[in-house]
């Protein structure tokens, strides 16, 4: 179990320097939030297999309040990409 | 092994390989229509495989109802956030709006407020 936990961050760090390049290059906005998006998907799958190959249940609460805050982080830079512009 | 830690190991493995898949796409992609498309995987069945592993391998039913749980708010929350992303992207003028095929959006109404 501690080799697949390791193979898992390895790939997810990998995901998340490639999300976080794309945060840096843009050029726009939404490109950003997609970018941002999912990192924070990318944190959401970590913690998940934290939790499972580990089997300690307490940062489960976590996992919820992370991938709902990715919901309302995005809708709500996307409304206000939607009046602003994108550049 | 025991074939429960097996499937989980398949199921934890397949999940992140999406996300290296969807990093890749961020990158490779050139517009923002195609780099949604390639983002959306690790949201939907990335995490939906990661539950998967996650419930095979709980030992606490409670933390296996909420990893089910982050399941069906993502699988609720998906769509819109994509579609709120899409419409500010394509209202904002991003992405490559030449190569359409059908185009709703520009006989919808503006937006309010």
């Amino acid at each position: 179990m501690t080799t697949v936990a390791l193979v898992c961050y390895a790939g997810l760090a990998l995901a998340a320097a490639a999300c976080l390049l794309r945060l840096v290059l843009g050029p726009t906005v939404p490109d950003r939030i997609v970018a941002l998006d999912t990192l924070l998907y990318v944190v959401v799958l970590g913690i998940a297999v934290a939790a499972a190959t580990s089997g300690d249940g307490s940062f489960l609460g976590v996992l919820v309040a992370a991938a709902l805050l990715a919901f309302v982080g995005t809708t709500t830079v996307a409304r206000f990409v939607e009046r602003r512009g994108g550049e | 092994m025991e074939l429960r830690e097996v499937l989980a190991s398949a199921a934890l493995l397949s999940g992140v390989l999406l996300a290296v898949v969807a990093g890749v796409g961020l990158l490779r992609f050139p517009d923002l229509f195609s780099r949604m498309h390639a983002a959306t995987k690790p949201a939907t069945l990335g995490l939906l495989l990661v539950v998967v592993g996650g419930v095979l391998l709980a030992d606490d039913a409670g933390d296996a109802a909420k990893l089910v749980l982050v399941a069906a708010f993502q699988f609720l929350t998906a769509p819109v956030a994509s579609h709120m992303i899409g419409r500010a992207g394509y209202r904002a003028g991003t992405g490559d709006l030449e190569g359409l095929v059908v185009d709703e959006l520009d006989e919808a109404p503006p937006p309010q407020g």
